[in-house]
């Protein structure tokens, strides 16, 4: 029998997810995301979160309305919760093409280095020089309010990240040799690449991913704060934060709680992120 | 000397791709800036009565030229569509203030970060250094302008302390007005930094001069001195490579706390789709951050002789 489970153990993924037990970060970091994902699925709402009560507008807090409800009468749990599938979707949506053009760039900048590495080191000077919420508001602006604004502003500058982290690891790994074995080995500048260069800066761009995830749903509900975000009716973390901000000094509750529902899911991010980090060993 | 000269010439490139950047983002993205400008009501005369007067019935390369020539020869960055004025007058109408948050904003950065990556690096590993490790994460996680209401609610309606919007005129009254702005920003800067701080600072505890000073029984407030130079050079550093996150998160929240800046010009020239003044912000604050990143390098070169020879 102990033979049986030594052996078991000494399977990566049976001691991968060994380790990744006892990381309290990754446990914790995975069960708030766990749960937010099943409150984005499942949308538990208490009320219709867009059904009025005109006569009961600006309600505090209540057994009845646990986040009491806004102008308009609306409970406010029930569009926090509503939001979360808006929000969340777009912020991992918008995620997918930054990470996916990110690693090739950071791969193929740091493995080629020269003149490639030199023109992407430049390009990625020039949107570094940039003021984030800046660029991102520019080209919401030009490309529209909304959720099709987003996905391109983060198509366009949400790639630097991972190039910047996945090129510096792609050069570090080049200089251990075994690259150059490979190549010498005869295999195809492709396959050094894809096969052998690219699952070792994995881990690190989904760790990095955890954190733009982070990063990009602070910016949507940012946008949505300013107006220029997902736009109403469709219930938003943001929108609901700017509309509370009118009565911030009377009813607190409408502008800050909706923002309890963003640190949530922000520390249940970063936690994953760390955790992933420790388990594979990254820090 | 030569140290100067390469970085000054090594900002060319950067300058040059901020222009094209700047051109090319508003055009590039899909969709038609004069129809855009005009909305929905729109008619197709008007339309490209529009793109006629901006330019943008010209060939691509014959805008680029103008545009180039235009910055390059007169320093000319746009009229605005609204008010007629040029650009820049605009936006230098609006920097003072924006200019004036930031600074007292990276004044509470340090007075913030520092500290607590100084107490997080000499306690490594112990209870007040994972505090110091989670409180960051928590604030990561918070989007900066509802830190900004939250502190209205605490310092401003609750205590009374603090004004919560517009700046003040009067004595000493536009400083205490920037006082919750400023730390909202500081706030926002903080958890990065104190993050990446705390790391450079783990590296010069560990140096073999401090090793040595304290070999040499030097008294614990000598060696902290020493250790606080040498911290100065990544905090400079860091500051530098975080100016551009820092202006963008002070515009929004000039927002927040109703302040009269350039993130009021940028959302008010966004919603009366103003798009010279929208282009001429991004262009002025791209070029902003690319003179401070070159003077922070040219200090960290005076603090540390090291990157000088390097």
């Amino acid at each position: 029998m102990t033979e049986v489970t030594s052996v078991a153990a000494r399977r990566p993924s049976a001691r991968w997810l060994r380790r990744a037990r006892r990381t309290p970060t990754l446990v914790a970091g995975a069960a708030i995301m766990l749960a937010v994902v099943a409150v984005a699925v499942f949308s538990p709402t208490p009320y219709d979160p867009s059904a009025q009560d005109l006569g009961n507008g600006l309600a505090a807090p209540s057994l009845a309305h646990w986040f009491g409800t806004d102008q308009l009468g609306r409970d406010i749990l029930s569009r926090v919760i509503a939001a979360t599938g808006t929000d969340l979707r777009i912020a991992v949506l918008a995620a997918v093409t930054p990470f996916l053009v990110g690693v090739s760039i950071g791969l193929v900048s740091g493995y080629a280095g020269g003149r490639i590495d030199w023109l992407v080191g430049r390009v990625v000077d020039t949107f570094v020089a940039f003021p984030f919420y800046v660029l991102v508001i520019v080209v919401v602006f030009a490309a529209g309010t909304g959720e099709r604004g987003i996905f391109v502003a983060y198509a366009l500058v949400g790639w630097i990240g991972y190039a910047r982290v996945i090129r510096a690891k792609t050069r570090s790994l080049c200089r251990e040799g075994w690259v150059e074995a490979a190549r010498g080995g005869g295999l195809s500048h492709v396959r050094v690449v894809g096969h052998h260069l690219l699952p070792n800066v994995l881990a690190q761009a989904v760790v990095l991913a955890m954190t733009e995830i982070l990063l990009i749903m602070v910016a949507v509900v940012t946008l949505g704060y300013l107006g220029l975000g997902v736009q109403p009716p469709t219930p938003d973390w943001g929108t609901m934060i700017s509309d509370g901000q009118l009565f911030l000094t009377t009813k607190w509750w409408v502008a800050t709680l909706p923002g309890l529902a963003v640190v949530t899911t922000g520390v249940g991010l970063s936690l994953l992120g760390d955790g992933l980090a420790d388990v594979w060993r990254l820090r | 000397m030569r140290w100067l000269g390469r970085s000054l010439l090594s900002v060319v490139p950067v300058v040059v791709g901020v222009v094209l950047c700047v051109f090319f983002l508003l055009r590039i993205v899909p969709g038609d800036p004069a129809a855009m400008i005009l909305g929905d009501q729109a008619t197709e005369a008007s339309i490209e009565a529009l793109r006629q007067r901006l330019g943008l019935d010209l060939p691509l390369g014959t805008q680029l030229w103008n545009w180039l020539v235009g910055i390059f020869t007169r320093g000319d960055i746009g009229t605005s569509l609204v008010t007629a004025q040029p650009v820049f007058e605009l936006v230098w109408s609006r920097a003072a203030i924006t200019a004036g948050l930031v600074l007292v904003s990276v004044v509470f950065t340090v007075v913030l970060a520092v500290p607590l990556a100084l107490v997080a690096a000499s306690h490594a590993d112990g209870w007040l250094d994972q505090l110091v490790r989670v409180v960051p994460t928590i604030g990561m996680a918070m989007p900066a302008f509802w830190v900004g209401l939250l502190l209205i609610l605490v310092f401003g309606v609750n205590l009374h302390w603090l004004p919560v919007g517009g700046v003040g005129t009067g004595p000493g009254e536009p400083l205490r007005s920037l006082v919750l702005p400023a730390l909202t920003v500081a706030l926002g800067m903080s958890p990065p930094l104190v993050r990446s701080l705390r790391e450079q600072l783990l590296e010069v505890l560990d140096a073999d001069f401090v090793v040595t000073l304290r070999a040499a029984r030097l008294p614990r407030w000598r060696i902290d001195a020493h250790v606080l130079r040498n911290a100065a050079v990544p905090t400079v550093s860091l500051l530098g490579l975080n100016v551009a996150y820092l202006i963008g998160g002070t515009l929004v929240i000039e927002k927040v706390f109703a302040i009269n800046g350039m993130g009021a010009l940028l959302f008010s020239s966004i919603s009366s789709r103003d798009f010279p003044v929208v282009q001429g912000i991004a262009l002025v604050l791209a070029l902003v951050v690319v003179v401070v990143s070159l003077l922070t390098e040219a200090v960290v070169a005076l603090l540390d002789p090291r990157v000088r020879t390097a």
